[in-house]
């Protein structure tokens, strides 16, 4: 089952804090799923992410390399998958062996639901009217669904009032 | 002076490449067969695609790179493979193929760091370049300053903080539906646009020596998003001048600060010809010594990755055969 949840941030470094306050909310084992357009700030929430997880080296796109796995007091795989085209690359990933430690962050990952665990966060990251405003959604799946209270407490700064 | 005959294979990313070496700069073949072709339809590379395709062409190329030098196995002194950084698929092929021959001829072993290769290519042309040399590394991976005192011996100055400018090139160019390659593209269609025509933003221009080109890429985006119809031509010519005021302006900062003799270009990027030509005039502007290596030595090349091999044998010995390709390698810094 899943639940919208809306936020809005208005600068690079308000979806930064946001990944930061979301980090609180993420430990080992557990999965988010990126989805948005080039440009739509999801490094930039993935980097707030990692500075919440106590990552102090610097978090830089993925895109070429693919994945890269960042030591914090927890540890951050961050990947890109934009670049792979078939379900079946992805298990030269490891995919299991990453989600057993840290947390797992995958920009452009949502083509590739099926074949991940069913308990993921997925975020959609929209551009906004203005050149800095993002549109934020949260989906909670499976095993997630469990902190919806704290998510929603997490992310109450940004909050839309529907 | 040593001879030694080093063949390379590189296969870190899209280039299949094959080079025989002697003495350290003299290339005696460097064939590259690219992929950019199979690529160009998936708008980027795909990495099964580019293992499968090494696989593929290595044979070929290997052989082609043989008849060039006018050499079989007996002549080879020693074979070496990029060992990283890369796609882990495609850097197998290479360091698998290299170690097989290896045991075969009865050869030394040698794994390269990729990046280290590029710095290497600066010597390949410019055995002599006066030092320190500050070099910007800029490919679709990396965007780095970096300070070379003596060979092996490396200064981080600054790198990127979020895209390297190789990707911007790339994601802007698949923004655009110019295809891809992203920075050839932008490169060619640069030359029928105005590079005045939008003051899109300079990231990082005046603050230290890390660079920021994600803020770049997504101010095209948003110009596009106002004024729909701009020309292709025109934003082009524009987020290119952008990138390369970047590039110019630090690397000569770098250089300044540091007090090198010289400037050198190195990576994919650095076949950009507003990036060369620029790099070229404020590097003399600067009162600096300049290498623009040839095209050839920019690209993904194995020849650069001979270049290193030779050197890090004669420092190092041979590399274990036990030794495995390593995606995320980071260039050894002296502090």
């Amino acid at each position: 089952m899943s639940l919208p949840l809306v936020v809005t941030t208005s600068s690079p470094s308000q979806t930064k804090a946001l990944g930061s306050a979301l980090a609180g909310l993420l430990g080992d084992g557990d999965l988010v799923v990126l989805a948005g357009d080039l440009g739509a700030g999801k490094t930039c929430l993935t980097q707030g992410i990692g500075a919440g997880l106590g990552v102090t080296g610097r978090i830089t796109s993925p895109t070429f390399t693919i994945a890269n796995e960042h030591i914090g007091r927890i540890p951050l795989h961050h990947l890109d998958v934009y670049r792979l085209d078939q379900l079946e690359e992805t298990l030269d990933l490891d995919l299991p062996e990453l989600l057993e430690h840290g947390v797992t962050v995958i920009e452009w990952g949502e083509p590739f639901l099926p074949a991940l665990s069913e308990d993921r966060l997925i975020i959609r990251l929209f551009l906004g009217p203005d050149d800095d405003d993002r549109r934020i959604e949260f989906e909670l799946h499976a095993g997630f669904v469990d902190r919806l209270d704290a998510l929603r407490v997490a992310i109450a700064p940004w909050s839309v009032s529907c | 002076m040593n001879q030694q005959v080093v063949l390379a294979i590189e296969t870190s990313c899209d280039e299949t490449s094959v080079a025989i070496v002697a003495g350290g700069s003299r290339v005696l073949a460097n064939v590259v067969s690219s992929q950019v072709d199979l690529h160009a339809r998936f708008g980027g590379v795909v990495p099964e695609v580019a293992s499968r395709a090494h696989l593929e062409l290595l044979e070929v190329v290997l052989q082609e790179a043989l008849d060039e030098a006018e050499m079989t196995a007996v002549d080879i002194d020693a074979v070496a493979a990029t060992h990283g950084p890369g796609l882990i698929g495609a850097l197998l092929v290479g360091v698998s193929a290299a170690k097989a021959l290896s045991v075969a001829w009865r050869v030394p072993y040698v794994g390269v760091n990729h990046m280290e290769g590029h710095l290497f290519a600066t010597f390949l042309e410019r055995p002599d370049l006066a030092r320190p040399v500050v070099v910007l590394l800029v490919s679709g991976g990396h965007t780095m300053l970096v300070h070379l005192s003596e060979l092996g011996r490396y200064r981080l100055l600054g790198s990127t903080t979020d895209d390297a400018a190789g990707e911007a090139f790339d994601k802007v160019a698949r923004y655009l539906g110019l295809g891809y390659p992203g920075g050839p593209a932008i490169d060619r269609l640069s030359q029928e646009g105005r590079a005045d025509a939008i003051a899109f933003p300079r990231g990082l221009l005046d603050d230290g020596l890390d660079f920021s080109f994600s803020g770049m890429k997504t101010s095209v985006i948003n110009y596009v998003r106002k004024h729909p119809d701009t020309a292709n031509a025109d934003l082009a010519a524009s987020f290119q001048e952008a990138v390369v005021d970047v590039l110019v302006a630090k690397t000569i900062r770098a250089a300044t600060m540091t007090k090198a003799a010289s400037v050198c270009l190195g990576g994919g990027v650095a076949a950009n010809r507003r990036l060369r030509s620029r790099f070229a005039e404020a590097a003399a502007a600067g009162g600096f010594d300049c290498l623009v290596p040839d095209r050839a030595y920019c690209t993904d090349n194995a020849a650069m990755i001979a270049a290193a091999a030779a050197w890090r044998l004669s420092q190092d010995g041979p590399t274990g055969l036990d030794d495995g390709a390593a995606p995320n390698l980071k260039l050894p810094l002296i502090d």
